[in-house]
């Protein structure tokens, strides 16, 4: 990044935490608050999607897979140059939950698979309480 | 967040479903409704023209594939419009450009169908 872009950066530095109803009808207040979020790093449009995408993916697969809890905590952290995304999942994500392209038209994994793929890291760290934490970040210009 | 559905008949014995908004978890089912009545109707050559969808993720991906497998068994075909580079990216990605023929209009979609 260049001066003004860390400068920028710097300003935009701090953690926003969004709880949801854990219901199709809330993602999309989820991924327009990582949009908005985002958007205060120097993010091109196209990351900005990127993280839309993510932040949607994980959402849907915690309420399509059943957790545990009726919510989703989401917690953001953006730092100078990244943005990480916390997602409490309720014991909905398998630590063991493919990360592989789905082949032949298959829907499984799919969005698990494009969560990999958009983001430059992901972890998964079941707690020991049933609730694990789905931890993506993207970095600035990667 | 809002999700347009329009379904017409085209000049090729196809029928075209133009999609326009975002596709989503919450909105995949009405498009899935949409693609179902067609094909219940008999309908096994479709357009899906994504020209004006914004935004669409696994859900509405899977929409697409559950709807190609369909209009397969009776050996029909589904053509995909697309040209948002944020949109095809994500078909690039998953790898579903080798399963869907996706064009850049309809004339093109159309012809590939016949």
């Amino acid at each position: 990044m260049n001066e003004p872009q860390v400068a920028a950066a710097e300003k935009s530095h701090g953690t926003v935490e969004l709880r949801i109803p854990s219901k199709a009808e809330w993602v999309a207040v989820a991924r327009l608050t990582v949009a908005a979020i985002a958007n205060r790093l120097p993010f091109s449009v196209e990351d900005i999607e990127d993280l839309k995408l993510a932040i949607a993916e994980a959402c849907t697969y915690v309420i399509q897979a059943g957790g545990l809890s009726d919510t989703i905590d989401i917690t953001c952290e953006s730092g100078v140059d990244h943005l990480t995304i916390r997602v409490r999942d309720g014991g909905a994500i398998r630590p063991d939950s493919s990360l592989r392209r789905p082949s032949g038209g298959s829907i499984e994994g799919l969005g698990i698979f494009l969560i990999q793929a958009l983001m430059d890291d992901v972890q998964h760290t079941p707690d020991g309480d049933s609730r694990g934490e789905l931890i993506m970040t993207k970095r600035v210009g990667s | 967040m809002d999700i347009k559905v329009n379904v017409r008949e085209s000049d090729h014995d196809a029928y075209v479903v133009e999609l326009g908004g975002e596709i989503d978890v919450y909105t995949s089912p009405k498009v899935k409704d949409a693609i179902t009545e067609l094909i219940d109707q008999g309908h096994y050559n479709l357009v899906i023209n994504l020209e004006k969808v914004r935004y669409i993720d696994s859900t509405g991906l899977g929409v697409l594939i559950g709807g190609l497998k369909r209009v397969r068994e009776h050996g029909g075909s589904v053509s995909l419009v697309c040209t948002n580079p944020q949109i095809r990216k994500i078909f690039d990605i998953t790898g579903l450009v080798k399963i869907f023929g996706i064009y850049d209009d309809e004339a093109d979609a159309q012809k590939a169908l016949v």
